[in-house]
């Protein structure tokens, strides 16, 4: 089956310095992927990128393909149809991402008219059913209320109506839970889902929180210093993660059920991209760390069907996961 | 078990805020009649939601801020008045972090010279003995002495709240109050923060208010978990008991929707409706309207925090009803 996205060799640097180094994704379509990885790992970086919302100096180079056709570099009115139209994007702070003087049927409307062919009483009627999809009570009313007169997980909802607007293929949803309470995260995810369901829709799901992501996705991707270190199905990932970072990532998450154990901290901290180590990035931090390591950057290899790792030692490492003494 | 060192009895303390420039003055009961009591020692754990008074409490115990009512012991003395000899000595002996470490530093100084600042303030020791002591404390967060003699900017964030760590420490405290202490920290980050508070916990015997609204980390650092919602505790007890087992169905839904890697959400509880206004605050059990299981007598009783068996309290009258049906 063709893939609905597919990116390859993605690369950006900002003033010289790397933050993306070489990223592959495939997408089917109606697939959930989950992008995990630490601050500065390059897992929003890549989306803006593909999308073309970097600002000018950033210098991107790869390939970008949406049903086949290269979207990276795209004229601005091609990518105009794409953004909002094929592949929406949600953000972290919603309450930023809305007009403040501008009431929620309007902004709606807008998003409408550009991405729908829909004409004067159709686009209101298409704004109302929106609103009503992701679960605001009293729709009509609503929609000629203000954003600040909406609490954060509403704000939330409405930004996924807005998103949803153009019907999309692909819904790209950045840490779109961050900043809201645990019981409204609940919610929130609980609807992403359901309207994914319902529409059939891929989504590329990038947090932090591993917990979030394996709950939410088929396949996880988890990134390291502007580079997928492994990628796998999420039940699998979580059960048996390979590359020692993301052993270390799941190590690190205290459990909340069982008995308490010393959290298996990884030490050191994220490499500076502008003194980004030789070989690979994760070296300094790894446990496993063998010459071979200092090296050459590991490429993500073909480990098994769907799974793939970039560790020289991975064969070491899940050997130690498993508690046989490595050599 | 020892005897508690900060004893807090009953406190409330209420807003006034105003909803736009010429609304009328709401009253926002931001705690109301929280009691707690921790021993010398150990860390209590207190999680709840944006608005659900945690970080106030926090303050109020510390003598930030008053209460309206109610009274916080310290080692079994009352806070002395702001301002006098004694309070600044009783102040010495607690200490409070913050979530955001850069906006707790100076950017302007080097960091070896804030963490020797409370020592000045408060004069303890010669000025030899103060660089010793910032040596050591650097130590004690795992930082070499070239680390003190950078700025803030120059540090990571993990970094930088080692340094907010040995800042609080620098007065040898007795009492801690974090706030949200790892919540800006990446999860890798975060494991080592966790354990070296946990370390230092054990060494100092340090007494800790862990304040957090993540359950994970409470739990890995809390003896015991006090529950809040809208400005009142609605549940209470040992860490391990209280997540396995909770009885509130707020509770139970905090805990469903924390989501674990490897489970899929299979009956996770979703709560409808918005989060709690603090500004209006519905009538008997605020929890009531999010509720799925309220009855009437919800609506209009405000249920107490009661015994329901082991050290655990519960304030709602499923549980407590339910529990004292079972004792008659």
């Amino acid at each position: 089956m063709k893939p609905l996205v597919s990116i390859e060799d993605l690369r950006v640097a900002f003033n010289g310095v790397p933050v993306l180094r070489g990223v592959d994704i495939a997408l089917q379509k109606g697939e959930a992927i989950g992008l995990v990885g630490e601050s500065g790992s390059g897992k929003s970086v890549t989306w803006l990128a593909a999308l073309g919302l970097l600002p000018r100096h950033a210098q991107i180079s790869g390939s970008v393909r949406l049903d086949g056709r290269q979207i990276l570099g795209a004229p601005a009115a091609e990518l105009d149809q794409v953004r909002g139209g094929r592949i929406a994007m949600i953000f972290q702070d919603p309450a930023s991402a809305l007009n403040p003087v501008l009431t929620i049927r309007r902004q709606l409307c807008e998003a409408l008219s550009l991405h729908r062919d829909l004409q004067g009483n159709a686009v209101k009627a298409e704004a109302r059913r929106l609103l009503d999809l992701v679960g605001i009570p009293d729709a009509g009313r609503r929609l000629e209320a203000y954003p600040h007169e909406f609490s954060g997980g509403q704000v939330q909802r409405i930004m996924i109506a807005m998103a949803l607007a153009g019907n999309p293929d692909l819904l790209v949803a950045d840490e779109p839970t961050t900043a809201l309470d645990a019981t409204i995260q609940a919610q929130i995810l609980e609807l992403l889902s359901t309207v994914r369901r319902e529409l059939g829709m891929a989504m590329v799901l990038i947090s932090h929180d591993l917990g979030v992501v394996a709950e939410n996705c088929d396949r996880v991707a988890v990134m390291y210093a502007g580079r997928i270190v492994e990628q796998a199905p999420s039940n699998q990932l979580f059960a048996d993660p390979v590359h020692p970072y993301a052993q270390g990532l799941i190590g690190a998450l205290p459990p909340l059920d069982g008995p308490r154990r010393r959290l298996t901290a990884i030490p050191g901290t994220v490499p500076d991209p502008a003194h980004m180590p030789g070989g690979c990035a994760f070296a300094p931090r790894c446990a496993l760390v063998a010459e071979a390591c200092g090296l050459a950057a590991p490429t993500l290899a073909p480990i098994a069907d769907d799974r793939s790792v970039a560790c020289v030692r991975a064969e070491a490492s899940r050997r130690a996961l498993l508690g046989i003494a490595a050599e | 078990m020892s005897p508690p060192l900060v004893e807090i009895s009953a406190i409330s303390r209420t807003y006034a805020m105003r909803s736009g420039m010429f609304g009328r003055a709401a009253a926002v009961h931001a705690v109301d009649g929280v009691s707690l009591t921790i021993a010398k020692g150990e860390t209590l754990g207190l999680v709840g939601e944006s608005g659900s008074g945690k970080s106030t409490t926090g303050r109020i115990v510390l003598g930030l801020e008053p209460p309206d009512s109610g009274e916080v012991r310290f080692g079994g003395k009352p806070m002395a008045a702001p301002g006098t000899a004694a309070w600044r000595a009783q102040r010495a002996r607690m200490q409070m972090i913050f979530q955001d470490p850069l906006g707790a530093l100076d950017r302007r100084l080097p960091v070896a010279t804030q963490i020797r600042e409370p020592l000045d303030i408060h004069g303890l020791g010669t000025p030899a003995e103060r660089e010793e002591r910032v040596r050591e404390l650097l130590r004690a967060v795992e930082l070499t002495p070239a680390h003190g003699a950078r700025y803030p900017g120059a540090l990571s964030g993990g970094q930088r709240q080692r340094i907010v760590l040995a800042r609080a420490l620098a007065t040898k405290p007795d009492f801690l109050v974090c706030d949200e202490p790892v919540s800006a920290l990446d999860v890798s980050i975060q494991a080592q923060v966790v354990n070296l508070l946990c370390d230092l916990q054990a060494q100092l015997s340090l007494t800790l208010l862990f304040i957090s609204h993540d359950l994970r980390v409470v739990r890995q650092i809390s003896n015991v978990v006090a529950v809040m919602y809208l400005g009142r505790i609605v549940e209470i007890g040992s860490a391990d008991d209280l997540f396995a087992r909770p009885e509130h169905p707020y509770t139970q839904a905090l805990v469903s929707a924390s989501p674990a890697p490897g489970r899929r959400s299979a009956g996770r509880i979703v709560l409808s409706g918005d989060p709690p206004n603090p500004a209006a605050r519905p009538a008997g059990c605020a929890f009531h309207p999010r509720c799925p299981r309220a009855v009437a007598r919800c609506k209009s009783e405000v249920p107490t925090l009661s015994a329901v068996g082991g050290d655990r309290q519960v304030a709602c009258h499923l549980v407590t009803g339910a529990a004292t049906r079972d004792a008659a």
